[in-house]
């Protein structure tokens, strides 16, 4: 599964982009979340408050409940200010 | 048509390449976003913006088909600028063209309304104080919000 991160959240994650096998039991955007926490201090620094975090899924816009794979392209950001 | 780029635009001439030929179109309506030179208080020497490549394509073409089945528009066109920028310069233009003035207005602050809340794009300001990521604005949501049906 390939994660990427943008704007602040790559600043704290410490990375732009990784490539993770979670366990097979996290299968949602949430469980996923609360997996990739636990990597790092700056992981947890990036995702400590998931009210200000944004999740796509092979670039549509996904709820912290929608399933997530082995093959799925997952990104993290922060509410958009485009315009 | 949507178009994501680095370099800058010409407003005018894409307007009229937009339209060419089409003379069903009676109005044409042109916005153009421009870097403000602060932030609150605080003076900005530069924006650098940041998006998620293929996402913010597929994004903005939907944001452009929603337009579409919402007025009967001849043409559309955003193209939206990412990198470095600098007070003055152009972010991004919303071009809106229709038989009547009030599809291509009404149409034009639908796209940018929805393009500033759907768009995977950030604004990081540089000012002697440092860089900053732009909070998104619970004002551009309101402004959102008022298209989405009741």
């Amino acid at each position: 599964m390939k994660v990427l991160y943008f704007a602040w959240l790559k600043a704290r994650a410490g990375i732009g982009e990784e490539t993770v096998t979670p366990p097979p039991e996290v299968a949602t955007v949430g469980a996923l979340l609360a997996w990739l926490k636990a990597r790092s201090p700056g992981h947890a620094r990036a995702l400590a408050d998931l009210a200000v975090v944004r999740v796509a899924v092979n670039q549509e816009y996904a709820t912290l409940d929608a399933p997530v794979g082995a093959n799925d392209e997952v990104a993290l950001f922060p509410p958009v200010t485009g315009g | 048509m949507i178009r994501v780029q680095r370099e800058d635009f010409d407003a005018q001439a894409e307007a009229r390449a937009l339209v060419a030929g089409n003379h069903r179109v009676g109005g044409v309506v042109t916005f153009v976003g421009l870097v403000r030179a602060n932030a609150g208080e605080t003076a900005i020497d530069a924006m650098t913006l940041e998006h998620y490549p293929g996402m913010t394509e597929r994004e903005l073409a939907k944001i452009e088909a929603e337009a579409r089945t919402r007025w009967p528009l001849e043409a559309a066109l955003i193209v939206h600028r990412y990198g470095r920028l600098t007070p003055g310069d152009q972010i991004v233009l919303v071009i809106t063209a229709a038989a009547h003035r009030q599809a291509a207005f009404a149409a034009n602050e639908f796209l940018v309304d929805w393009l500033k809340t759907k768009a995977p794009f950030w604004k990081l300001e540089a000012s002697t104080q440092g860089e900053q990521w732009v909070e998104a604005r619970a004002a551009d949501d309101h402004a959102a919000k008022r298209w989405v049906a009741e």
